[in-house]
């Protein structure tokens, strides 16, 4: 009888996180434990949940100030004030421009317009088909190697709007 | 670990080196060139060649002329190859016996680096930022088991305050004087923080010294928390630096292995642990008031100073905040002597600065030079002039500081100097522009920069910012009239004045300084007053124009 209900408490504990059942939210709660579910460890959290989902979701929020014990304000309060943090989910592949000083005085400007014309979007907006994401960035350190790109993760110097054109191309329709 | 076996793991890894080294750049300008791939076939050509025994091929910090990268360098011949490929390793390692690697050679004695002076940097380039022995056998962390053995916190402050050392993060406040405004305060608990949220675009200088040397930042921290009496240390890393947090990470955790970091540093009763934080993208955590704020996980708004964070700072306890490069000179000081480190630079600015150079200029990279150094000496020297087209100006301190024309490129580059001219040090980017670099478009740049990174909490700064950059869109596309200049310098000095943190108060300089020195080219475009004929049909006043509507 004990057992059993020894083998109902850790079945409790080990239940999902989350009514969704989706273990990511496992995982981001082991985070928070790791932090004692200290509120002032709620941006290393959401730098966490991000790695874990892409995006904060609201629901995501909500779970986070559930668990931190924190007003959900506060939390949606830290999300959209700091630039890292997405509200949106981002596209397949992500072109980040660097417009910090070095890159502007080195021609980043005619690399946003090239990009921004072939993809029909804006800077901080995604495809229509969630191909791809345009993110300006304030200035990647990479000023030796001015203007830069980010490709997906790859760092790339010494752009020209054709060159950054050729890389991008193959992931837009109309390209 | 005491001194003795400090001394012993230098000597052991000192002795362990063979003859020929190849030191390849891994730092992040020369990794984004594809550096890794080069440095792991230089690993395997060297093996293929049955050299292991006589080359040791080791991945560095920065070697400096980013530009040039990825940068190989071989010791003890001095030779640096530039933009190498991973094609190259075979012949470069083939040259080591003799004959030529036909890859690009630079020359390491080449003005760039042999102008420079190395304080902060002397181990960038040499030491492997991801071993901790590579920096012992540099004599790292010798400075810390002198402190904690032979000295008095007391006596290490006195020696940072006589050495003459000022904050490395733009405002230049002496060091000293912080410390010991942290010391005097009698707290339960104390905290360190290290300023790594190098916010101003065309600046990397804190990037490459973590990347490069993180252990030298650690050591001068664990000596400012022996010296304030704080147990506990931060470092606030910016999120856009991936390579810097990992390099801090495994430094951490070394010197935390070898009980330099930890609890009984150096086997004696002191204490000292370092968490990294990591910023998410906002310039305003470069304040050291939002910076605190944004490690206890709240939004990183400024808050008015005084209360200072030397008394009320983190969690209400006195706080010491100083920056990367400012932490990266304490090691120096205390090993070699503040009389050392004071017969460098000028008489209120001593020691040495590193700098970015960027823009348009031959060069560019990272540069070390004493403080009271002239501006043109770094430019065209050091840097190479600008490849096609003439220098007509330098911007220093990034968003907060300004614009200094050629003409006046003579002065010295020490605190004083640059804010008589406007400018600031700030934390050391050195843009170059040419002749084809329209000044007025660079103040709106920097302005909407300051616009969009404004935290809004203060409505000088987050209104003010919105109204200049307006104002000199409409001064750009031709609209303005003499009154709009008026209103322009007039609205400079309000936001200037009334700003609640350095963000706002700085905000204006970049317009200011490029009025002082290119006012022809924002007169050039206001359209001619009218002498008393009709008035021309001014386009109705859109939104957009400057007028200031409260609400």
């Amino acid at each position: 009888m004990a057992e059993a209900a020894k083998t109902e408490v850790i079945k409790k504990k080990a239940g999902p996180a989350h009514p969704s059942g989706d273990k990511r939210f496992k995982l981001l709660e082991v985070t928070m434990k790791r932090h004692q579910f200290r509120s002032d460890a709620l941006i290393e959290v959401m730098h966490a949940a991000q790695e874990l989902f892409g995006f904060l979701e609201v629901d995501l929020m909500f779970f986070i100030a559930r668990y931190l014990k924190l007003p959900p304000s506060r939390v949606f309060g830290v999300a959209t004030f700091y630039n890292l943090f997405s509200l949106r989910p981002k596209g397949e592949h992500t072109c980040v421009l660097c417009t910090g000083t070095a890159c502007y005085v080195k021609g980043a400007d005619a690399l946003l317009d090239a990009v921004e014309k072939l993809a029909g979007i804006k800077a901080g907006e995604t495809t229509e088909d969630g191909k791809l994401s345009l993110v300006t960035a304030r200035c990647l350190g990479a000023c030796g190697i001015a203007p830069a790109v980010v490709v997906d993760g790859t760092v790339k110097g010494l752009e020209t709007p054709d060159s950054l054109v050729q890389q991008l191309k193959g992931w837009l329709p109309n390209g | 670990m005491d001194r003795h076996e400090l001394h012993e793991l230098g000597d052991k890894e000192r002795r362990s080196r063979p003859r020929l080294r190849i030191r390849c750049c891994t730092a992040a300008g020369c990794l984004s060139a594809n550096s890794q791939a080069v440095l792991d076939k230089l690993k395997h050509a060297v093996a293929a060649q049955g050299l292991e025994d006589e080359v040791e091929v080791c991945g560095v910090g920065c070697l400096r002329l980013c530009c040039e990268g990825p940068l190989v360098q071989v010791d003890p011949q001095e030779v640096l190859y530039q933009k190498v490929s991973p094609e190259h390793a075979t012949p470069i390692v083939g040259a080591l016996l003799g004959g030529s690697a036909g890859v690009t050679q630079g020359d390491p004695k080449s003005p760039f680096f042999a102008l420079q002076s190395s304080v902060v940097l002397d181990n960038c380039g040499f030491v492997e930022p991801e071993r901790i022995e590579s920096y012992i056998a540099a004599d790292g962390y010798q400075a810390l088991a002198h402190a904690l053995h032979e000295m008095e916190p007391g006596e290490v402050i006195d020696e940072i305050t006589r050495s003459g050392l000022r904050g490395r993060g733009g405002a230049g406040y002496p060091t000293g004087v912080k410390w010991s405004m942290v010391a005097k305060h009698a707290a339960a608990r104390k905290y360190i923080v290290c300023n790594a949220d190098e916010g101003d675009p065309g600046a990397f200088m804190n990037r490459s010294v973590l990347e490069s040397d993180p252990h030298k930042v650690l050591e001068g921290m664990a000596i400012a928390g022996y010296a304030v009496g704080a147990s506990h240390g931060y470092i606030y890393v910016r999120g856009e630096y991936p390579l810097a947090i990992e390099r801090l990470k495994i430094g951490i955790k070394q010197a935390n292995k070898m009980g330099l970091l930890g609890s009984r540093i150096c086997s004696l009763p002191f204490d000292f642990t370092i968490d990294i934080r990591i910023g998410a993208g906002a310039f305003v955590c470069g304040e050291e008031t939002a910076l605190m704020a944004s490690i206890m996980g709240e939004r990183g708004t400024p808050k008015p100073r005084p209360p200072f964070p030397a008394e009320t700072g983190l969690w209400g306890y006195p706080t010491l905040v100083n920056n990367v490069e400012t932490f990266a000179n304490v090691p120096g000081i205390i090993r070699r002597g503040a009389a050392w480190f004071a017969g460098i630079g000028t008489e209120k600015s001593k020691g040495t600065k590193v700098f970015c150079l960027t823009g348009k200029v031959k060069n560019t990279g990272l540069v070390e030079v004493p403080l009271g150094t002239s501006l043109r000496h770094i430019v065209e020297d050091i840097g190479g002039g600008c490849p096609d087209g003439k220098v007509k100006a330098v911007q220093t301190g990034g968003p907060s500081g300004g614009c200094i024309p050629e003409d006046l490129l003579d002065t010295p580059v020490d605190y004083e100097s640059l804010t008589a001219l406007g400018s600031i040090m700030g934390s050391g980017g050195m843009i170059v522009m040419d002749d084809k670099n329209d000044m007025v478009d660079v103040a709106r740049f920097f302005m909407n920069f300051c616009m969009d990174e404004s935290c809004g909490k203060c409505i000088p700064c987050r209104a003010g910012t919105v109204q200049l950059s307006r104002l000199l869109t409409k001064i750009i596309d031709g609209r303005a009239l003499n009154e709009d200049l008026k209103r322009l310098e007039a609205l400079c000095g309000m936001v200037k004045e009334t700003s609640l943190c350095g963000l706002g108060q700085t905000a204006p300089n970049p317009v200011l300084s490029t009025l002082r020195f290119f006012r022809h080219e924002y007169v050039s475009r206001i359209k001619p007053p009218t002498n008393g004929r009709p008035k021309p049909k001014v386009p109705a006043a859109s939104a957009d124009d400057g007028v200031y509507t409260p609400f």
